[in-house]
């Protein structure tokens, strides 16, 4: 579009970056969609389904291929509309649809950040398309305010989409949808839009120090907490999704010290496991009619032999045992935050342990031990048909090796993704120059993320399997962190309290008070006022009509008198 | 007179024809009396389009005018009138008005197709009334002359005052009177306004004649010898009276929710779709260019009130109950975002501005007619009373979800490009207002998706609900959208997508117009009053009077 000394240009880029994140919107897509003919097969909105999906699948590509910040803008609105599309896709009951409706707000909150930073970007560069915003950006110097302000309210932005502290609480809630779209949209593509839009913006972030940190920072302390809470969750789709919450905020870590190629790199591993994780626990759901509680699951992998082994693959990947996907993808990051900060590292190696903890307890308690549930869904137990398993095959085969696309140095590796990625992160690089770490350094940081993670897998092993443990329903015995843990950490309650209710009352004001009341009583006031008026002056007057017409034709004289004197 | 000049008068005239001939018609043959109208409107809508067809080469110019004399009264010599009082009937179209007249004429179609089952008493006059605002509104849009006007202008408030209060709800009366009394009470400052600017005009021009033209006045402002920047203050505020009632703009907007609450759905869909629009055009067509130096005295504060309207209009809409009551609040937020970017005084912001008008046109008018849709099956609109109805009218939901999303923004459809460009106007102009105004505005657009949303998620989705006894098809409807009602919304919906691809179909052809009759008036001022106050010797003034003299 074209308005006055603004314009839009309707233009596509294709550049290593967007043709990779195309490749996994594509692929990973097209495995999803499979699945769905088979999940979705018993659903009468099977076609309105299908048309929701690839208006996603759409968007998401206009989002990562629009050549200016508009385009990308149009695609995130549009990505977000399909999410609020899906979630609600059941909308016969309440709590879909409000989870479908917080979904969309917290996005909205997010794009108003996104927005205001585009408006800025406008402002400082004159240009909203990539090349000249990001050409005119290497040429200037690092730690500039506006710079600062921009990446900030573009991050504003990543926060919300991409489910990140303050804004991730619509993600969890997001599982209301159907459990495909939870794989593609809530896990694979549409959550790591703010990934790929820092890593699309690399120079501008670069060039902001101070936004970095806050990356950095928000990133390491979502995946904490995200981590935390999947620990207590019994909803098998809420633990992947608080586990998908703390996997966003290890890449948010990795673009926040600048390894934009790590970032995308997990990413992409990313994408591969937790796809594979959802649709598998989509089977799981398929054969327990609809039950999702881990607590009434057990014993499943003789029943659902392929999508047991296939889960398998997507664990190993997840908790980061070589040589699987997630390895590699996570002990590039650990080795890059340990470069960065050594508190920071130890942090995340906490957060891999509990991520270790909490993905075997899900795994235990779903697969092995014996079956919890009623007898109806017993006899009911079957392995999905090969058009769902399919996928969940490739998807397996993918997780377990989509690490080798970026074998580091250390382990004879070349580096693959990081040197294709190279052309788009060229300018950020000249100004990081980061030195490999030590490869002494790095087996000790890979040693010690195995071990934690092994360590992690006994203890899960004796607790779910040996003593056969079962999370209790009851909270009343359960200590204040695990309450803490459960209730994931008291936050919508928080959010709750002090937005929704104060606003709310605001509202309420505004409505009662100011406009029944003030407004419209100042208006009525001056409508009474004449009547008194007049019913006084009407005491005077003789009713004549005639008598009205002079006096107003004098009015007018007079008005049009004082207007020539003065 | 050429074709289009024919057709321009053509459009004020038809309807005006039509309406007698509806109010005519037979009582015993009142179903007539809407399909006869109906025709009338498509006609005024043939000819409309070729018109606006025409605008798009139009620059800055006009393509169609007709100047006669109307009112001259006064001495003569040699047939001349050299003192007293001209009036005259010049109406004309440029790329500003045409795009309006067309939305006009979309519109009006339209609300006399949706009340065919609707309205069942008093039916002709219903159909001669619809007519005649109708006829007012292409006035409005067209007139040259600032009394023609304001003849337009009031004229348009008599036919809805009496859609308003025969066919409108429970409590019309009250609605009708405080509607006409509220929007009266404005212009009647408007129309002093007018009278002091002519009489002005002609002073300063040492004629004795008191001539309304606006062309003639539009350039009293501009030049040393103008008005001076008191008067152009004092101006702006008597027009602010009238137009920004009309908007409505923050706090004068009480008597619209209720006037929409009460009106039937036609009603609504042309005071949403149309006559708020006459106080946004009020400003662009005579504000900003007759008095420019007073409108940049203002600006800023005319920015407050759009923001403060934006959020107040939203907050207030997320509170009601009653879906059509929703709506009307959302308007107070939407023309909001419509003033913001007008007195961004950027040309972007001002051709979004006017795109603004436009959408809203389409989306909040499209939005009425789905309420009304809804109203006459279910008879409530209040939302704790109905839920579920998508399960039960999927076309109604995918239409009421579309028009939603136009509402609150969403890229792909025609309210995000207004939305877009006129916050990005107010972030982005220094001289009136600052990046607050678009962050604060901004809000607006996050509040939108609450509002609406709410309102979406309680009506159309959730366990079903709905009131006893419903739907009542009585009046021949059916379940779900009948094929009169799907033809009714699909065009809107149409256009809600072409426009959000191809604004340009818009914007393009004002850029000239806004150069020339705004943004360059704006800057002539404002060189003007610096070189003033830089340099207060007689030489420099004079220059810079003349570098205004030659962006006339």
């Amino acid at each position: 579009m074209n308005a006055g000394g603004f314009s839009v240009s309707l233009s596509l880029l294709i550049d290593p970056l967007s043709v990779l994140m195309t490749l996994i919107i594509t692929g990973i897509g097209f495995f999803i969609h499979v699945y769905s003919v088979g999940y979705m097969s018993h659903d009468e909105g099977f076609a309105r389904y299908f048309s929701y999906l690839n208006l996603f699948v759409f968007s998401m590509l206009m989002l990562v291929l629009g050549a200016n910040y508009i385009l990308m803008f149009v695609g995130w609105e549009g990505v977000g509309f399909c999410s609020y599309l899906l979630i609600g896709f059941w909308f016969g009951d309440n709590a879909n649809n409000d989870a479908a409706k917080k979904a969309f707000v917290m996005n909205r909150i997010g794009d108003v950040g996104f927005l205001t930073g585009v408006f800025l970007i406008f402002i400082t560069f004159g240009s909203i398309e990539y090349a000249q915003v990001f050409s005119s950006a290497a040429a200037m110097p690092a730690g500039l305010a506006v710079i600062t302000t921009i990446t900030l309210l573009l991050f504003i932005g990543a926060t919300g989409k991409s489910a990140q502290i303050p804004l991730f609480t619509w993600l969890p809630d997001a599982m209301a949808g159907p459990t495909p779209v939870s794989a593609l949209i809530h896990a694979a593509t549409m959550v790591t839009a703010g990934i790929y839009m820092i890593v699309r913006s690399n120079i501008l972030f670069t060039l902001a120090p101070i936004t970095m940190e806050v990356i950095t920072y928000v990133g390491v302390a979502t995946a904490l907490l995200g981590a935390f809470v999947a620990i207590t969750q019994n909803d098998i789709k809420k633990v992947l999704a608080y586990s998908t919450v703390s996997q966003l905020g290890y890449m948010f870590v990795a673009v926040g010290v600048g390894a934009y190629s790590t970032g995308m790199f997990h990413l992409i591993t990313h994408a591969f496991f937790k796809a594979l994780l959802f649709l598998g626990a989509g089977s799981v759901i398929h054969a327990m009619s609809g039950e999702q509680d881990i607590r009434k699951m057990g014993g499943l992998k003789k029943d659902l032999p392929v999508t047991y082994l296939t889960f398998l693959a997507g664990v190993l990947a997840i908790v980061g045992l070589p040589p699987f996907s997630g390895f590699f993808s996570k002990d590039e990051i650990l080795a890059k935050v340990f470069e960065h900060s050594t508190v920071l590292a130890v942090v995340m190696v906490i957060t891999f342990m509990m991520t270790a903890f909490y993905i075997f307890r899900m795994f235990f308690l779903v697969f092995f031990g014996v079956f919890r549930g009623s007898e109806k869904q017993k006899s009911h137990l079957h392995e999905s048909p090969a058009v769902m398993t399919v996928p969940l095959i490739v998807l397996a085969v993918l997780a377990v090796a989509g690490g080798f696309i970026n074998i580091p140095e250390t382990l004879f590796g070349h580096h693959a993704l990081a040197n294709f990625l190279e052309p788009v992160l060229r300018p950020s690089l000249a100004i990081i120059f980061s030195e490999e770490p030590s490869h002494a350094t790095e087996y000790m940081l890979m040693a010690i993320a195995i071990a934690g993670t092994l360590v992690m897998f006994a203890v899960a092993y004796s607790r779910y399997l040996t003593n056969a443990h079962v999370p209790a329903a009851s909270e009343k015995e359960q200590s204040f962190l695990y309450r803490l843990s459960s209730r994931k950490g008291y936050i919508d309650e928080f959010y709750d309290m002090i937005i929704r209710k104060p606003l709310d009352w605001i509202s309420s004001v505004l409505n009662d008070v100011f406009d029944k009341n003030i407004f419209d009583r100042i208006v009525n006031s001056v409508g009474e006022l004449v009547i008194a008026g007049s019913g006084a002056a009407r005491l005077l007057q003789t009713g004549k009509l005639g008598f009205y017409l002079f006096i107003m034709v004098a009015g007018i004289t007079a008005i049009l008198f004082l207007n020539f004197m003065f | 007179m050429s074709l289009s000049a024919f057709g321009l008068n053509l459009l004020i005239f038809l309807p005006l024809v039509g309406a007698i001939l509806v109010w005519r018609t037979p009582r015993e043959r009142e179903d007539v009396a809407g399909r006869l109208a109906l025709w009338i409107s498509i006609a005024c809508l043939l000819v409309a389009a070729p018109l606006w067809y025409q605008s798009l080469s139009a620059g800055a110019g006009t393509i169609a005018e007709v100047k006669r004399a109307w009112i001259e009264v006064g001495g003569r010599s040699k047939g001349e009138l050299i003192d007293g009082l001209r009036i005259s009937w010049h109406v004309a179209l440029d790329a500003l008005s045409a795009p309006l007249m067309l939305l006009t004429a979309i519109l009006v179609p339209l609300s006399v197709a949706c009340s065919f089952t609707a309205i069942r008493h008093r039916v002709n006059e219903y159909y001669a009334w619809l007519l005649m605002l109708t006829s007012g509104m292409f006035g409005v849009f067209a007139a040259r002359d600032l009394l023609l006007f304001y003849v337009f202008f009031e004229f348009t408030l008599i036919p809805l005052y009496f859609l308003i209060g025969i066919w409108g709800g429970s409590d019309r009366r009250y609605a009708a009177n405080k509607f006409f009394l509220f929007t009266f009470a404005g212009s009647v400052l408007t129309f002093a306004g007018i009278l002091y600017l002519a009489i002005r005009g002609a002073q300063l021009s040492g004629s004795g004649v008191v001539d309304f033209d606006l062309v003639r006045l539009s350039v009293l402002a501009l030049g040393g010898a103008g008005l001076t920047a008191g008067e152009q203050s004092l101006l702006f505020l008597a027009f602010f009276a009238g137009f920004a009632i009309k908007v409505p703009l923050f706090p004068l907007h009480t008597w619209l929710p209720l006037a929409h609450t009460e009106a039937p759905t036609a009603g609504s869909v042309l005071l949403a779709g149309v006559l708020l629009k006459l106080g946004t055009y009020g400003f662009l067509r005579f504000s900003l260019p007759m008095v420019p130096n007073g409108a940049m005295e203002w600006a800023s504060l005319m920015g407050v009130l759009a923001v403060m309207g934006i959020i107040y209009g939203a907050l207030c809409s997320w509170v009601q109950q009653d879906v059509k009551k929703l709506v009307a609040y959302s308007s107070v937020s939407h023309l909001g975002f419509c003033m913001l970017g007008m007195f961004s005084l950027v040309d972007y912001g001002i051709s979004g501005s006017v795109l603004y008008m436009i959408n809203h046109g389409l989306s909040t008018g499209a939005l009425f007619l789905c309420v009304g849709m809804m109203y006459e099956r279910y008879h409530t609109r209040d939302m704790r009373k109905l839920g579920g109805l998508a399960k039960e009218m999927p076309i109604f939901a995918f239409f009421l979800v579309v028009f939603v999303l136009s509402s609150v923004g969403l890229p792909g459809l025609n309210g995000f490009v207004s939305e877009f460009t006129t916050l990005m106007a107010a972030f982005n102009s220094p001289l009136v207002l600052g990046p607050w105004f678009g962050v604060f505005g901004a809000t607006g657009i996050l509040l939108g998706a609450i509002y609406l949303f709410y309102m979406t998620g309680s009506v159309l989705f959730g366990p079903y609900k709905a009131p006893a006894d419903t739907p009542d098809l009585s009046a021949g409807l059916s379940k779900d959208l009948n094929r009169r009602e799907i033809a009714i919304l699909t065009p809107l919906a149409v256009l809600c997508v072409i426009l959000g691809w191809a604004p340009r179909l818009v914007t393009d052809t004002l850029d000239p117009l806004i150069q020339a009759q705004v943004l360059n008036r704006v800057a002539a001022a404002r060189q003007v009053n610096e070189a003033m106050a830089a340099t207060p010797t007689q030489a420099a003034t004079l220059a810079a009077i003349s570098n205004a003299g030659a962006a006339r």
